[in-house]
């Protein structure tokens, strides 16, 4: 995987072209080549003296087609070198990285020198042998209580945000990546930011800055104004530079991508610039394949310390889950965490929805011996709860919440303290796993203990569960002063647990 | 992978990902394989037009280059088949991943482990005449299935010469037939189906142990099978279950596009699994080929036909082979990538046109044979289907339905109910149900169809019931629907829930399912002539059920006298409700 260390300036070949044919969109054609192969990597010297990057994505006979990363404004086919490296872009790879903040094609951005390391590989990356993949089968606990408790992470696996435009997923990624940790051992973050706003970019820095100065963070930032093509190239940096650490170095690391979508606009833009059949919503047919490349990245491998594990956050244009980025990455990865406009408005955050998320490896990375004896039987429990609430609040809408029948009612109850005291918490609150699990139990505890089938009896009795959970707080009329008065206590004991 | 002519080499001259152009020469054509740039990266020939071969490369194209040399390969993409393929781990294009490092890197030469020496047991003498199919001697001690080299097809005549006892490795010339060598392996081109003496004959049944699937739905040795079902509807359970159970000799499990974790948890699995039928490994009669969404896009489009190849490599030696293709939804997406790589003009949703008879042509591959050897052989093809968003009527899924002998459909709603298996009764079929039916009712079970009809029939009323209930309510029933609704749940609850997990009832032989068939319908029969005989429905609903629902966890997987005991006291218990 990895080559000789080769200085910047021994990469390129001694031959420059110039004859330009093209320029279009991001495209540039370069006659008269010889010997250029397809992926290399290229260097474009305007008559400015101004440098440029791109990638060949066609070469035909003395034809090269080349993909110039930071876009063709302002370039004048005369005057314009064009070097071919002879290989693929290879990056320095190493814990250099770590602690450093550069732009989508690993610049520095922070004032600090270019970023060295003892090896160079090449971003492309391979495919992972299926036989020597570790199953995964251990949590990376994010400090956030929905994800910990329902969709739990496990590292080796690659786990997407879906959004809408508007809800704070960029917080949450943001959150995950600053308190993410694998159980003491050694844990890294790769932020890859695509197609950022300049407030979303330093949102960003500042939120990681703790974990950028603990060293413990590489931070990849290409914002809506930088060349839209570059953002092909930044989540391939960032999986270079994680497998390294990762299976070179030992660290558990954590990639996140923000926003995939962004990045499947510009493959949409190369691939109609090339005139290529459109697929569907015009982007490319080889969306699948090309989204497979970077997301099955991820695993462990046997023999070997360390995992990557991926968390894509992607934007559903107008909220569609079967717009084909979503779709087609639904298909690749290990589940999905679904952000709802409803919870949002209800100012919940973060606003996930529960019922509609998925972690398809929680029961591996889960439970007795992974996180606790009683997480599984509570998750399934909630999520049940919940399908059973939401069923009910169709049919008070319908018929009132009067004609509902007193368990349905508690279950309207349950409703609300699972949103108001179990998923909702601040954004700068890591809660322990524990402190997740016994809000879990309180937030159960106020359905009737028939309700809780799912749970081990030996369990109720000692969580003290009952068959009328609601029944003094109806009679004396003080249910919400009671409950106001527990949220407070319960949000003490918040603090508490994010100062730990 | 066919014979390399080395003579004839030609160039590259257009390289635009895995889409490659060739200057055209002697030797290239359709579908042949050609090999590229000094790595030798292997790649099919799709067009040949204009003196210009256009090639679809399975490999990663990354420094290939106009004026690299280009050399074909003088025949098809062929799968190496032979005794080693029982219990390894394959890529698409039949290259044992052992053999590979940590990384799967373009072009490099994988170990195939052809040094293995194999032993060799003659069965015909120099001189004998046999004809193509025939045994000429068997591969001994390579497990639980019993591999013999035959006549290839098209070959026949007398042995010339015929090895004798020993270990050959597996490309050792074993035999001379008429002037055609015979070796321990073979090879054979994955796209064309292997001939047959005759399809079809007496249809059997294919026992799966899982008791929906074999009472309402079931498949013959030879049929073909579609399993749609969304993320989370227990689909890979019951698969493996199947894999695990299923009365065949040898099982294909094609991975076809899988995510990397799960293929290696199949992986991971296969060789803990038991083999409850030779009481083996699982793994020693397993043919593994994994091919995960990130492996190149053309080796995900070949590993179904490599499937299917090596499984019909092991039924012209007369073995019953299920092949498990999970998913043929990402094979057809690699259908659509190719189309729309090589500029074909897209039909439904971006499919190619040809989508419905490239389906219909890998199904075709199944079937019941009598091989040329004259035994009888088969392949059952059994073929996973994700529907994105669940929708049923998307393409892959709707052509898939028109082709397939049986659809077992896996149902969303019972999975979150956690009814498992998950298989819709209401969405599933089996086309051959009658056939079956005629079958099982011939050896030895004549109730069988008369049996499968009640419990549909039973499912169809509970069903439409369940409709009105939800709208309502039980009590505004009439008590004999209110005893259909009852019947519904204990067929649901007693008879077709089966716990992949549980130790007893994992697999569910046909002489129980049977027993609690009959439990089942005889304690409905004693409700209904209980609120006949004017017992409120409200009354019979109270009764615990319990020794019939528990029946088929607490009893042993043949034990139909075991059901039997609880059926009778359940009645018991039903003669004192008044």
């Amino acid at each position: 995987m990895s080559d000789d260390c080769r200085s910047a300036s021994s990469i390129w070949g001694d031959v420059e072209y110039t004859a330009i044919r093209e320029l279009r969109g991001p495209l540039a054609v370069v006659e008269g080549v010889t010997g250029v192969g397809w992926d290399e990597f290229v260097r474009i010297t305007l008559e400015s003296g101004e440098q440029r990057h791109g990638l060949v994505l066609e070469v035909d006979r003395g034809l090269a087609v080349v993909q110039v990363l930071e876009d063709t404004t302002g370039m004048d086919p005369r005057g314009i070198r064009v070097a071919f490296t002879g290989g693929p872009l290879r990056i320095p790879v190493g814990p250099g990285w770590l602690g450093r903040v550069c732009n989508g094609r690993g610049d520095p951005i922070d004032g600090g020198p270019p970023v060295f390391g003892h090896t160079s590989v090449a971003v492309g990356g391979s495919p992972i042998n299926p036989l020597r993949r570790e199953p995964p089968s251990e949590p990376v606990l994010t400090g956030v209580g929905a994800v910990d408790a329902l969709t739990t992470l496990v590292r080796g696996q690659k786990l997407p945000v879906f959004s809408t435009a508007g809800l704070p997923h960029l917080e949450l990624a943001a959150q995950i990546a600053a308190q993410s940790t694998a159980g003491g051992e050694s844990f890294s973050v790769v932020f890859a930011g695509m197609g950022l706003t300049h407030p979303d970019a330093s949102f960003v820095r500042d939120a990681l800055e703790e974990r950028s100065a603990a060293g413990e963070l590489v931070l990849l930032l290409n914002t809506a104004d930088d060349p839209v093509i570059e953002r092909i190239l930044t989540p391939r940096l960032a999986l270079t530079i994680a497998e390294e650490l990762a299976f070179t170095s030992g660290r558990h690391v954590l990639v996140v991508m923000s926003d995939m979508t962004s990045y499947a606009e510009a493959l949409r833009e190369v691939s109609a610039a090339r005139g290529e059949i459109p697929a569907r919503r015009a982007y490319p047919g080889y969306l699948y394949s090309d989204l497979a490349s970077l997301y099955e990245r991820c695993g462990r491998l046997r023999g070997r310390p360390g995992s990557v594990t991926v968390l894509p956050v992607l934007t559903m244009p107008a909220g569609d889950i079967t717009h084909p980025v979503p779709d087609l990455t639904g298909y690749i990865t290990e589940g999905q965490i679904v952000l709802s406009r409803e919870t949002h408005a209800l100012g919940v955050y973060p606003p996930v929805d529960a019922l509609s998320s998925l972690s398809r490896l929680m029961r591996k990375g889960a439970g007795p011996g992974r996180t606790r004896a009683d997480h599984l039987d509570i998750a399934a429990q909630l999520l049940a709860a919940l399908a059973r609430a939401r069923q009910v609040r169709e049919l008070a809408d319908l018929v009132g919440e009067a004609a509902l029948s007193p368990t349905d009612r508690r279950h309207l109850v349950f409703e609300e303290a699972f949103l108001r005291r179990f998923v909702d918490q601040r954004r700068d609150q890591s809660r322990p796993l524990d402190q997740t699990l016994e809000t879990a139990w309180q937030v159960l505890l106020t359905l009737p203990r028939s309700q809780l089938s799912m749970l081990p009896a030996a369990l109720l009795d000692a969580h003290g569960a009952r068959e009328d959970p609601g029944a003094e707080e109806e009679d004396s009329g003080e249910n919400s002063e009671r409950s106001m008065e527990y949220g407070e206590r319960s949000m003490e004991y918040d603090e508490r647990g994010a100062v730990e | 992978m066919g014979a390399v002519k080395a003579e004839v080499s030609t160039r590259v001259l257009r390289v635009a990902g895995p889409l490659v152009e060739v200057e055209y020469t002697e030797g290239a054509a359709m579908h042949d394989l050609v090999f590229l740039g000094e790595a030798g990266l292997p790649g099919e020939v799709v067009a040949i037009s204009g003196g210009i071969v256009t090639v679809q490369v399975y490999e990663y194209t990354g420094g290939l280059a106009p004026g690299n040399p280009a050399r074909p390969g003088g025949g098809p993409l062929s799968a190496r088949l032979g005794p080693g393929l029982l219990g390894g781990i394959f890529d698409g294009l039949l290259r044992p991943l052992s053999g590979a490092g940590d990384w799967l890197v373009p072009g490099a030469a994988r170990g195939v482990g052809q040094d293995r020496s194999w032993s060799f047991a003659p069965r015909v003498r120099e001189g004998a005449r046999v004809s193509e199919g025939e045994e000429l001697g068997e591969v001994v001690g390579a497990g639980p299935v019993r591999v013999r080299v035959l006549v290839p097809p098209g070959a026949g005549g007398v042995v010339e010469r015929i090895a004798g006892e020993g270990g050959y490795p597996q490309d050792a010339v074993v035999a001379v037939v008429d002037g055609t060598e015979v070796r321990i392996g073979t090879t054979w081109p994955v796209r064309r189906p292997r001939p047959v003496r005759e399809r079809g004959g007496e249809p059997a049944v294919l026992s799966t142990g899982q008791r929906v699937i074999d009472l309402l739905f079931p498949v013959a040795h030879g049929g073909t099978v579609a399993v749609p079902g969304g993320f989370g509807t227990g689909k890979t359970v019951l698969l493996q279950q199947i894999a695990k159970w299923c009365d065949a000799d040898v099982i294909v499990y094609v991975g076809c596009g899988e995510r990397g974790n799960e293929m290696a948890d199949v992986i991971a699995e296969l060789p803990e699994l038991d083999d409850p039928r030779t009481g083996g490994r699982l793994a020693d009669r397993t043919v593994t080929v994994a091919n995960t969404s990130n492996m190149p896009m053309m080796a995900r489009e070949a590993s179904i036909h490599t499937g299917a190849t090596v499984a019909e490599y092991f039924r012209d030696m007369g073995l019953d082979v299920v092949v498990i293709a999970d998913s043929t939804s990402r094979w057809a997406e690699a259908l659509r990538e190719f189309a729309s790589r090589t500029g074909e003009l897209p039909a439904e949703e971006g499919y190619p046109a040809g989508l419905a008879s490239a389906i219909a042509a890998f199904y075709e591959r199944a079937g019941a044979v009598t091989t040329l050897g004259g035994e009888r052989g088969s392949v059952t093809v059994i073929g996973a289907v994700s529907p994105p968003g669940g929708d049923m009527t998307e393409p892959v899924t709707a052509h898939t339905e028109r082709f397939v002998r049986c659809l077992w459909s896996l149902d969303r709603d019972l999975a979150y109910a956690r009814h498992y298996p998950a298989l819709s009764w209401s969405g599933s079929f089996s086309r051959d149900v009658a056939a079956l039916g005629a079958r099982q009712a011939a050896v030895g079970d004549p109730a069988w169809p008369a049996r499968r009809a009640r419990v549909a029939a039973l499912l169809a009323e509970a069903d439409r019931l369940a409709d009105l209930v939800d709208l309502i309510g039980i009590t505004a029933l009439p008590d004999q629907e209110r005893v259909s609704v009852l019947a519904g749940r204990l067929v649901r609850e007693g008879v077709l829930q089966q716990s992949a997990l549980s130790a007893r009832d994992a697999y569910c032989a046909a002489d129980k399912t049977a027993a609690l068939v009959d439990a089942v319908l005889t304690v409905v029969d004693r409700c209904r002539e209980l609120v006949d005989s004017g017992v409120p429905a409200a009354v019979v609903e109270d009764v615990d059920f319990e020794p019939v629902l528990r029946a088929r966890e607490e009893v042993g997987p043949h034990d139909s006298e075991g059901v039997a005991v609880r059926r009778d006291a359940m009645l018991a218990r039903l003669r004192e409700v008044r």
